[in-house]
């Protein structure tokens, strides 16, 4: 019996058109858009200012914060506009233009010969290497890598698991890069495990990607203490506590991090992009992104430089089809429809679905029928049914005490609801209304109290 | 028969007057003491349990009004000056006037000025819309027209106008309690001194970006092009991230910023037509 998570979990269609393509590389962009705040926490701060001249690879926007992440100029050219643009959020944010003028990159980095010393590199000396390098999680939330790296006091971590579930429908990217950088996704992880000092890896991949699990089980031979652990099918697997879950049987309580039950999570192509921020002191500046859909004539996975216009990648894939009635950045189930082309590519960003306008449209919301299809298949044991209601009515104390906080947004609820009732908007309203009284709660204490931040 | 009968009405009020005794010496045991003011006070609050006072309710509130040394912090937005005054009459304390206030929409974006550039799918209201993208227009921070305000006002003073997708204040109605204001995700919604007559001049948008882009989005949105700062004698407007406010504490409601602003942002409310040039003079 394969491993999986205990609670709720669904079953979508999986649809990876794109499952064993090549990675394609695109060529440069004319420009990049580079929104300060691309990682969850503090904005990076501007290193660069209007007409400046950048290489691929500079540093063009500093950390603002311990929980913050730098950028770097993901082409060479001249920084044309340091302006508001609309970002991943569906609102204008302040970003950083870059005109393209070329592909020069900084001396610093070595791509043709890989740093030899690596082994002798102390856990400080790689920590520092993978913060400079702006390393984020490339799953999805975009969360400094570094950050996770450094449990907080009193917390230890035993196991270090790397997620390459990929449980999303139609996304590809992770499973492409699995397949084409094998061997560097395991040496970005012993190089993770060595900061953490760990001695186990565990690396989950779900059964629809039986190559990637065989020859990363062959790879694995040649690394001390990287296990392949092949995972049932099940969605949303991918998520931080699940995979925790599926993977060690431990369970991370509400509210808590993952470093509190010995465990931090990475996602494959973080490890890859932490052994090339090792080896070649390369930034991230570029990633996979699959774009795809039923009705693209060319879909793929592309290797983009982080900040190019998704238009950009949809005309790499053959260009948008006439019946497309939504484009969604990210998976089907977690990802967020957008109503502009011009948006980048961020960091956290990994396909670009365009769904066909038959499928698109919302179905029409019947009654609740009270059938718990959606408490059977909430993966945090909630009462989706319940939250839905207090949320619709404005109830956000109670919202709180029925742990609306809790939600992972993984939209398990709306989907299996046979009344395609709003389940997961409604939530989500709730969660956000919540997170703010909470907020609000906690400033007050801390002006009363004046304990500096 | 009458026997049985006989029995049940002695053990009957037996248990009864047993019982009396009991919660009676209960009662007086366990009293809680209530001020009698508080019922008094909260008589003359208009009981809509609204909470704008920052109190759980009228009766809150009263009790509030009750242990207080003077009443000048304290303040019924819905019962407005009126029912202060009552209070501090029946108190003997002090209470400070304070000027009434109206609920105004700043955002004046309608379907015919503010194209849409997309569509929404999602649940309609405003908070779920708000969260999840700009909206449909191309104006992130304007009205989104799902009239989550309309909902929340308890007066029947705000109302949905389906032509032009915008809500409506009533200004006869509206008391300025500012529950719209909380319900708004855009903060669009201001209380603003109730002027004379209901008048009203301010800048209907909160658009912060640039002028080109902002008029781009929208025909009446405030480009921030600072002619209606240069205009004002008073000082009343100030211009930030490219969008102009006018302190109603300051206006005294002169107009002359309406007649310069070119994409017609600001608007005057309740004004006799402009034409009639020589009664407004006498009028004022």
């Amino acid at each position: 019996m394969l491993k999986t998570f205990k609670f709720g979990g669904v079953h979508p269609k999986e649809e990876k058109l794109t499952a064993g393509l090549a990675i394609q590389r695109l060529p440069l962009p004319k420009k990049v858009i580079l929104p300060v705040a691309q990682h969850i926490g503090v904005p990076a701060m501007l290193a660069v200012k209007k007409g400046d001249l950048v290489k691929t690879g500079m540093l063009i926007a500093k950390s603002g914060g311990f929980v913050s992440a730098n950028i770097h100029a993901p082409v060479s050219g001249r920084v044309s506009k340091i302006a508001e643009r609309i970002d991943a959020s569906g609102y204008k944010s302040l970003s950083i233009v870059i005109e393209t003028e070329g592909d020069i990159w900084e001396e610093s980095i070595t791509l043709d010969q890989p740093f030899q010393a690596i082994e002798a590199l102390t856990t400080a000396e790689l920590l520092l290497k993978i913060r400079t390098a702006g390393v984020v999680g490339l799953g999805g939330a975009a969360f400094p890598t570094h950050v996770k790296l450094e449990p907080p006091a009193g917390m230890k971590a035993d196991t270090l698991l790397i997620n390459g579930v990929e449980c999303e429908p139609y996304l590809t990217s992770d499973h492409s890069l699995m397949l084409e950088k094998g061997s560097e996704i395991l040496k970005g992880t012993s190089l993770l495990m060595k900061v953490l000092k760990v001695q186990r890896a565990i690396v989950g991949i779900e059964i629809n990607k039986p190559d990637a699990i065989l020859l990363l089980r062959d790879l694995a031979k040649n690394f001390q203490g990287i296990e392949v652990e092949p995972l049932q099918l099940k969605y949303p697997q991918g998520s931080e506590k699940q995979l925790i879950q599926a993977l060690t049987g431990r369970m991370v309580g509400p509210g808590a991090l993952p470093a509190s039950v010995g465990v931090v999570v990475n996602n494959v192509a973080t490890a890859f992009a932490v052994y090339e921020a090792v080896a070649f002191n390369k930034p991230l500046i570029e990633r996979v992104v699959t774009v795809t859909g039923k009705g693209v004539s060319k879909p793929g996975n592309f290797l983009v430089r982080i900040g190019t216009p998704i238009k950009e990648l949809i005309e790499a894939a053959g260009g948008l089809p006439e019946d497309t009635g939504k484009v969604i950045l990210g998976g089907p189930m977690m990802g967020k429809a957008i109503s502009n082309l011009k948006i980048p590519v961020t960091k956290g960003m990994s396909g670009i679905v365009l769904i066909q306008e038959k499928e698109a449209s919302r179905q029409q919301v019947m009654p609740c029928i009270r059938c718990a299809k959606c408490v059977d298949g909430c993966p945090m044991n909630l009462e989706p049914y319940l939250l839905m209601m207090i949320s619709e009515k404005g109830m956000w104390e109670q919202a709180e005490s029925n742990h609306v906080t809790d939600c992972i947004e993984c939209g398990s609820c709306s989907y299996t609801c046979p009344s395609s009732r709003p389940l997961l908007d409604y939530i989500r309203t709730g969660k956000s209304k919540v997170g703010k009284l909470i907020r609000s709660r906690q400033n007050s204490v801390l002006t009363d109290k004046q304990i500096p931040i | 028969m009458n026997n049985i009968l006989f029995i049940t009405i002695i053990v009957i009020s037996a248990i009864g007057s047993i019982s009396a005794v009991v919660l009676y010496f209960v009662s007086k045991k366990f009293m809680v003491f209530e001020d009698p003011r508080i019922d008094e006070v909260e008589a003359l609050l208009p009981s809509s349990n609204c909470g704008n006072c920052g109190f759980a309710g009228c009766r809150a509130f009263a009790d509030a009004c009750i242990s207080a040394d003077s009443l000048n912090q304290l303040n019924c937005p819905v019962g407005g000056n009126e029912t202060m005054k009552a209070i501090a009459h029946y108190l003997q304390l002090d209470t400070l006037l304070v000027s009434p206030k109206t609920a105004v929409l700043r955002c004046n974006g309608n379907c015919e000025v503010r194209p849409k550039t997309s569509k929404y799918e999602g649940v309609l209201t405003c908070g779920a819309a708000h969260g999840v993208y700009g909206g449909e227009t191309g104006c992130h921070y304007g009205c989104l027209g799902f009239g989550d305000c309309a909902v929340v006002c308890q007066f029947d003073a705000l109302h949905m106008n389906p032509v032009t997708g915008l809500p409506e204040v009533d200004d006869l109605k509206c008391n300025g309690c500012g529950a719209c204001i909380a319900a708004c995700p855009r903060l669009l919604l201001e209380l603003r001194k109730q002027m004379p007559k209901h008048r009203k001049v301010y800048v209907a948008c909160r658009n912060k970006d640039k002028g080109k882009t902002a008029a781009k989005a929208c025909k009446v949105a405030c480009t921030g092009c600072q002619e209606c700062q240069k205009v004002c004698n008073f000082g009343a407007i100030t211009i930030e991230r490219n969008l102009a406010y006018i302190d109603a504490e300051k206006c005294t409601l002169c107009r002359k910023c309406v007649t310069v602003c070119h994409t017609n942002a600001i608007l005057e409310i309740n004004f006799p037509t402009r034409k009639i040039k020589s009664e407004q003079i006498s009028e004022a």
